[in-house]
């Protein structure tokens, strides 16, 4: 009714005059959005360098560089025996026992304790307990070792490469208030003063924390604890997961949107797959100790029933994304294959699936990285037991480097362990990385040549 | 007074077609008296849903020429196209009713493999849909899940000939491996005609093949359809009643899901007997 009484001219002021809103809104909204992100960033990079801080000086470790002296005197041990001519096989054998019970019954802290005698300065006074608690308590399983790998070694002096215990690293990173007073000190005064004489003299020097990757979890040594026992589990249940729920997730997904009458029924399916996704991780596990713990009897804390649980999780995330995938293909594409005298299978394996494969394979690399760092639905399957071996099968126990993450974080030694947290963390991070990445190049590169 | 000036120019410019299409029709006239007759529909009806779209469709469409059925848009010829290779099995919800033989035999039976009356009955779509792939596979594709090559050589030949005879291996010949979504609009409906011709079948469905194309690319197109006469049963849907007067031997004359007139194409053109055709051909509705 206006634009026929307007003028050219009062009409353009109109436009005009809303301009300035409408920009205006325009800017709003850019503003906002660049806000949000900043905040985002921000949050990101937040995490990121507090973990970092944390975490890196986790990778580095003290190790304590000793002379030790396998001397028969402080071992009390003899030199095993040799067969003598004319001795019976029976006397002989009896002789070896007897030797080797004695090798399993020996003090080795004596000969540590000599050795980090010997490299203190000549006259430094120190209690053996005191002295005892500069090198991690699993030394004398690694001296045990080295003499049973080589009975020769009695009354030689060699040098070996140890661990210094949690404490002392503490005191020489720092993490410990040097200024408090000897009651709150982890450390009896003079180890503390023994530990700077060593770091001064090079008998204690930081190294890659190797123990980090090749150890297994300690509670007894917390120096040594490691991730490996961790990795070991977590790469059990990541392979149980890409081997179930890939076929099965594509496989169902396939079939319910290519195959599938349109009924109540596959309506019925579809909200069921949509709300799964949506079910929180530790229903899952709950799910995990009724069905595969009590009912299937699988073994506590293994990796299988952690797979299985897993699996189920990753399943709708999957099942979701290959749908969308597939539906997401233009019609003229399955009627080109159609019309061409193509069998419905034939379309969907030929022409379907090849288009939407950079699509399903990106959705299941990101689907399997949420699994790897699930934690809630393991602790339900018992995986946050402390296993100190590394599971050579998926029945044997073991934990997940999630799981891992969350016992050290409620170690007690908090300041050892608050390094090792974030360590780990770094490494689940890097793992997650390296998976998106994955995904993202393979995406890249497969859409590239299609 | 500007609604009227439209009408009068279409009309004119409609008339003029149906001239030019008149000039050489005598030739094909007498072809078409002894085309034997390859396809018959009778009382064709589909609904989609509770909607009907077709009302008993019952035509005859003889062997090697080429039939256009023309109408508004939404009258149900490409429905009834797509019924003849039972591409509407594919659509939720639709049913096709009464029959059609293809060579006596009912295409409806139950018994009848669908895949096979697709190898026998081919299609061209409205949009050039060529696979993602190389020209190579495009067209070696049939003749592949039909297992119509025995070996490599075969299918080198039945690649070759087909992109022949679809006017198209000159321009591709050097680019076999390159995907056949690389090409133009016009190439890539040429390719989809000639990926139809290597499976061999008898009839050729196009479901209007040049909609989307320029009007070079058009002409092309249409001195293809013109030469594929020769081998093939065409059935061509056209918006453009041009195109189907200088395409077809027969044209089908569609409205809201009723074959009106069906006839020689210069019948239809210059003389159709139905008041409907006469006003959609003068450009009155449509």
């Amino acid at each position: 009714m206006t634009d026929t009484t307007l003028s050219a001219a009062e009409r353009r002021k109109l436009v005009r005059d809303g301009l300035a809103r409408r920009h205006l809104n325009e800017r709003l909204f850019r503003t906002f959005g660049i806000v949000a992100i900043c905040l985002a960033l921000g949050f990101v990079a937040l995490l990121f360098t507090d973990v970092l801080r944390k975490g890196i000086p986790a990778f580095t470790q003290s190790n304590l560089h000793l002379e030790v002296t396998f001397d028969p005197e402080l071992l009390k041990i003899d030199a095993a025996p040799v067969r003598a001519a004319g001795q019976s096989d029976a006397d002989f054998r009896s002789a070896r026992l007897g030797w080797e019970r004695q090798v399993a019954m020996l003090n080795w802290n004596t000969i540590i304790e000599a050795g980090l005698r010997d490299a203190a300065p000549a006259g430094f006074e120190i209690e053996s307990r005191q002295l005892l608690t500069i090198s991690e308590s699993d030394a004398r399983h690694r001296i045990r070792q080295l003499f049973v790998n080589d009975p020769d070694l009695l009354g030689q002096t060699i040098s070996v490469d140890l661990l210094a215990s949690a404490n002392t690293d503490n005191w020489i990173k720092g993490n410990i208030n040097r200024d408090l007073g000897d009651a709150q000190q982890q450390l009896s005064a003079p180890a503390r003063a023994l530990i700077d004489i060593f770091e001064q003299d090079g008998t204690i020097t930081q190294g890659f924390a190797w123990s980090l990757f090749t150890n297994v979890d300690s509670r007894s040594a917390p120096a040594s604890a490691g991730l490996l026992g961790a990795l070991m589990g977590t790469f059990w249940m990541m392979l149980i997961v890409i081997v179930l729920a890939v076929p099965i997730g594509v496989g169902s997904a396939i079939y319910l949107e290519e195959f599938a009458p349109k009924s109540r029924l596959t309506d019925l399916i579809e909200v069921n797959i949509n709300n799964l996704a949506a079910v929180p991780s530790i229903v899952f596990g709950l799910l995990g100790a009724a069905v595969f713990i009590n009912w299937f009897r699988l073994p506590l804390s293994a990796p299988l029933a952690g797979g299985l649980v897993l699996t189920l999780m990753t399943l709708p995330t999957i099942i979701i994304a290959t749908r969308a995938a597939l539906k997401g293909v233009s019609p003229a594409l399955r009627q080109a294959a159609l019309g061409m005298g193509a069998s419905r299978t034939q379309m969907v394996f030929h022409h379907v699936l090849p288009v939407t494969f950079p699509s399903i394979l990106t959705a299941t690399i990101i689907g399997v990285a949420q699994a790897m760092g699930e934690t809630a639905p393991l602790l339900l399957i018992g995986m946050n037991a402390f296993v100190a071996s590394v599971p050579g099968t998926p029945i044997e126990q073991a934990t997940a480097l999630p799981v891992q993450i969350y016992l050290w974080q409620g170690n007690e030694n908090r300041n050892f362990f608050e390094a090792r947290t974030s360590a780990a963390i770094l490494v689940l991070l890097g793992f997650m990385i390296t998976l998106n990445a994955i995904a993202i190049f393979l995406r890249s590169r497969l859409e590239k040549r299609a | 007074m500007d609604m009227l000036a439209g009408k009068v120019k279409m009309t004119a410019q409609t008339v003029d077609a149906a001239m030019n299409a008149a000039i050489n029709p005598a030739a094909n006239l007498a072809q078409l008296v002894d085309r034997p007759i390859r396809l018959t529909a009778r009382d064709v009806t589909v609904h989609y849903g509770a909607k009907q779209a077709l009302h008993g469709i019952s035509i005859d469409i003889p062997d090697r020429a080429v039939t256009a059925f023309i109408g508004p848009s939404g009258c149900g010829k490409s429905t009834f196209l797509r019924c003849i290779n039972r591409m509407n099995d594919t659509i939720e919800g639709a049913r096709v009713g009464g029959t059609i033989l293809l060579d006596g035999e009912n295409i409806y039976d139950p018994d009848l493999d669908v895949v096979e009356l697709r190898a026998r009955v081919g299609m061209v779509f409205q949009k050039p849909n060529p696979f993602p792939k190389s020209i190579y596979d495009n067209v070696a594709y049939g003749a592949r899940i039909h297992g119509l090559a025995r070996n490599k050589t075969d299918l080198d030949e039945i690649v070759v000939s087909s992109l022949r005879k679809a006017g198209l291996f000159e321009e591709v010949k050097d680019r076999l491996n390159e995907p056949g979504t690389g090409l133009s609009g016009g190439q890539q409906q040429r390719l989809c005609i000639a990926r139809a011709i290597a499976v061999g079948p008898e009839v050729i469905l196009m479901d209007e093949p040049c909609s989307a194309l320029d009007p070079i690319a058009t002409a092309i197109i249409e001195e293809l359809i013109d030469e594929l006469r020769e081998n093939y049963t065409i059935v061509i849907v056209t918006h453009s009643m041009q195109q189907a007067a200088r395409v077809s031997q027969r044209t089908a004359f569609f409205h809201l899901g009723n074959l009106i007139e069906q006839g020689v194409t210069e019948d239809i053109f210059t003389n159709p007997v139905n008041k409907q055709t006469q006003d959609y051909i003068m450009g009155r509705i449509g």
